[in-house]
């Protein structure tokens, strides 16, 4: 250790110190009452630090290695925390009105954001755990915040008991990576792993950390709990669920790939690769039949994850930069999407159903109009940002020889349009009922959702700039 | 035999013995007492390849604080451990079919293991000569000064627990009396007493 290692995690410190000294200050003060203050300045710090770190330049490594702050580490962190701001301000009112707006909940999420940041810059198997632990702990409570609810309580305990057994296995694959090794560090076991068969016990280890990953991102085979955790928790957790834990999740797998077992990226890719499948066809087959948005949700996020997957199964630099424009673009879809889910009540009642959504562009034609941006972009419709997402990670696919992976992707793209522009043939075409109230949504929940939409049709001219910044954090992972 | 050998062979019988006694005793107590002699015997292990202060933590901590816990946590508990068992014996079949892939599996994987030829290096990198430093100071080097950021973000951990317990149970009822020390204190005892002399026969 020497002082300068501090100084590399100061935005972590500081928004340890952040979390830490709101708790003090909700504790001591209005308790609940504060909770609004609080949600408001967490979202703050978040974007004051996403800012910081965007002006950072250069790569940085502190406590020996097992810290790593690089163009791929800001990137994704900048997304993880102006994701979770947003995302944590358009869930503001949706807490309030049903009495969950309790003053812990944005100091939750800043710990499970901290948490995401120490996993995206881990270089170390132990710095990997301990990140991946605080956020998932954050996690599993907050997905239970409604505790008078059943569904929510349920939606905690499935989520603490299957992500405790997901933990075991990556630790099962750390200790067994580790006895190959010699060295938790990711340098130090990159230089021990070479090209050729790999040793079988080493293979083990990989496989075991990649599974206890796979559950984090609700890759098939690993998806199960994520219909009912998105089900169950309050709407605004899913949307958080939706974003943020997604992209460091992904940011983490690439990292553990590319950083500890990049000399051999034939072994992991075939991994990667058959999650990648399963996680397109299962979430794109598994969605038609959904009549709860939120559920839908849940299968179109997993679909999505293999759309990811499928960038870094490439194993390239390509790969990674297709798989980190697909993150940042799958996240703003999904909180346009969400803020428009967290606006769907009935007679004060929130709803999720589907059906609810019969003729909405009669009355509400502007929102109508933005979700269907929306959802054509999450189908991947050619003039959507969507679509520029899906064709970077298959381009990436073919470019490394992987070109019946790619088939695959666009054969399940093809099915999963399906139940998007169902959402759309409902709003437009669908026969009359007693839908959802019209006019009821707050201005933050309005502007994110409009705002979502606009960037979907906008960004196709350039996507904001955000190519040439994927391209350099791609960059400095694999080499 | 030397008496190093002898304090070997007899820790190690007695550890794998109660460790076997903890899962096959039939009084959950018995099978917490059995687990308090494991853990002694694990720390005469530790004392015979000259790690005393694990030995004394693991005496410490475990035997005193954990099993203590556990000790108690099992007599409040009302678990009807005979129940269990019965369920238990439902699934031993699959159960038993699982355990056996799984041991293959692991032959399969550790029959062949290798270490990489660098993993010896690696591994001693990062501790301190033996010979050099006592082995509670090098613990501590690790512990508090290499592996330093890990040791914070544990403590991170922790309080996330500390704070998800607190949201998921505290409620604050209102419809309970609750002790109000200030107010107490703060009475007239002029106000709240009176003193009368009650005159025989005649009461108030």
């Amino acid at each position: 250790m020497n002082p300068g290692d501090f100084s590399t995690v100061l935005p972590e410190v500081l928004v340890a110190v952040y979390a830490m000294a709101a708790l003090l200050f909700g504790v001591y003060t209005g308790k609940d009452k504060a909770a609004g203050t609080i949600l408001w300045a967490t979202a703050a710090v978040f974007v004051a630090i996403a800012v910081w770190l965007g002006t950072m330049t250069g790569t940085h490594t502190a406590f020996s290695g097992m810290f790593i702050n690089d163009a791929f580490a800001r990137f994704a962190k900048v997304t993880v925390l102006l994701s979770a701001a947003v995302v944590m301000v358009i869930g503001q009112e949706f807490m309030a009105k049903r009495n969950l707006l309790r003053f812990e909940y944005p100091i939750l999420i800043a710990l499970s954001v901290l948490g995401m940041m120490l996993m995206i810059s881990a270089g170390d198997l132990i710095a990997l755990y301990m990140g991946l632990e605080l956020q998932s702990l954050s996690l599993y409570v907050v997905a239970s915040l409604q505790r008078d609810n059943a569904k929510s309580t349920e939606a905690g305990l499935k989520y603490f008991v299957l992500g405790a057994l997901s933990s075991g296995l990556l630790l099962y694959g750390a200790s067994l990576t580790y006895g190959f090794a010699g060295t938790t560090l990711f340098s130090g076991i990159v230089t021990t792993v070479h090209q050729g068969a790999m040793p079988i016990g080493l293979l083990f280890g990989l496989v075991f950390l990649l599974a206890g990953l796979a559950f984090k991102v609700s890759a098939v085979p690993f998806h199960m709990w994520t219909p009912d955790v998105y089900e169950g928790s309050p709407t605004p957790v899913t949307a958080f669920f939706a974003t943020a834990p997604k992209v460091a999740a992904m940011a983490l797998i690439a990292r553990l790939a590319e950083g500890a077992f990049g000399s051999a990226p034939k072994d992991w890719g075939q991994i990667i690769a058959f999650l990648s499948v399963a996680s397109m066809f299962v979430g794109a087959v598994a969605a038609i039949g959904q009549k709860d948005i939120k559920r839908l949700m849940a299968y179109s996020s997993i679909s999505h994850m293999g759309f990811a997957l499928m960038g870094l199964a490439a194993g390239t630099a390509l790969g990674v930069k297709a798989m980190l424009i697909y993150m940042a673009i799958y996240v703003t879809m999904n909180i346009g999407t969400f803020a428009f889910i967290l606006s769907m009540q009935k007679n004060g009642q929130p709803v999720t159903d589907i059906a609810a959504l019969r003729q909405y562009s009669r009355r509400e034609p502007l929102k109508a109009l933005a979700l269907l941006v929306l959802m054509f972009s999450l189908a991947g419709v050619p003039p959507m940002v969507g679509f520029i997402g899906k064709f970077y990670v298959i381009w990436a696919a073919v470019q490394a020889g992987l070109g019946g992976l790619a088939i695959l992707g666009v054969i399940a793209s093809v099915i999963g349009a399906f139940y998007y522009l169902r959402i759309v043939y409902f709003m437009y075409f669908g026969e009359e009922v007693e839908g959802i109230d019209s006019g009821v949504m707050n201005p933050v929940g309005y502007a994110a959702l409009v705002v979502a939409a606009f960037i979907m049709v906008a960004g196709m001219v350039n996507l904001f700039g955000i190519e040439g910044l994927a391209q350099a954090a791609a960059q400095t992972l694999v080499h | 035999m030397t008496v190093a050998a002898f304090a070997f062979y007899l820790f190690s019988t007695v550890a794998v013995a109660s460790g076997l006694f903890v899962v096959t005793a039939r009084n959950p107590v018995h099978s917490v007492l059995w687990l308090i002699l494991a853990f002694l015997s694990a720390a005469g292990l530790f004392v015979l390849m000259g790690a005393e202060f694990v030995a004394m933590l693991l005496i410490i901590v475990y035997v005193g604080a954990v099993a203590v816990l556990f000790l108690f946590v099992v007599m409040m508990l009302d678990v009807d451990f005979a129940e269990l068992k019965a369920e238990m014996a439902k699934y031993m079949p699959l159960g038993l079919l699982i355990g056996l892939i799984l041991v293959i599996q692991l032959v399969l994987a550790f029959g062949p293991w290798s270490f990489s030829p660098a993993a010896q290096g690696l591994r001693a990198a990062v501790t301190p000569a033996a010979a050099q430093v006592q082995n509670t100071k090098a613990l501590g080097l690790i512990l508090y000064d290499k592996y330093v950021f890990l040791f914070m973000v544990a403590a991170l951990v922790l309080l996330v627990a500390m704070i998800g317990a607190i949201v998921l149970t505290m409620r604050h009822r209102k419809d309970v009396k609750r002790q109000n020390v200030l107010a107490q204190m703060w009475r007239d005892p002029a106000k709240a007493m009176e003193l009368r002399d009650v005159k025989p026969g005649q009461g108030l």
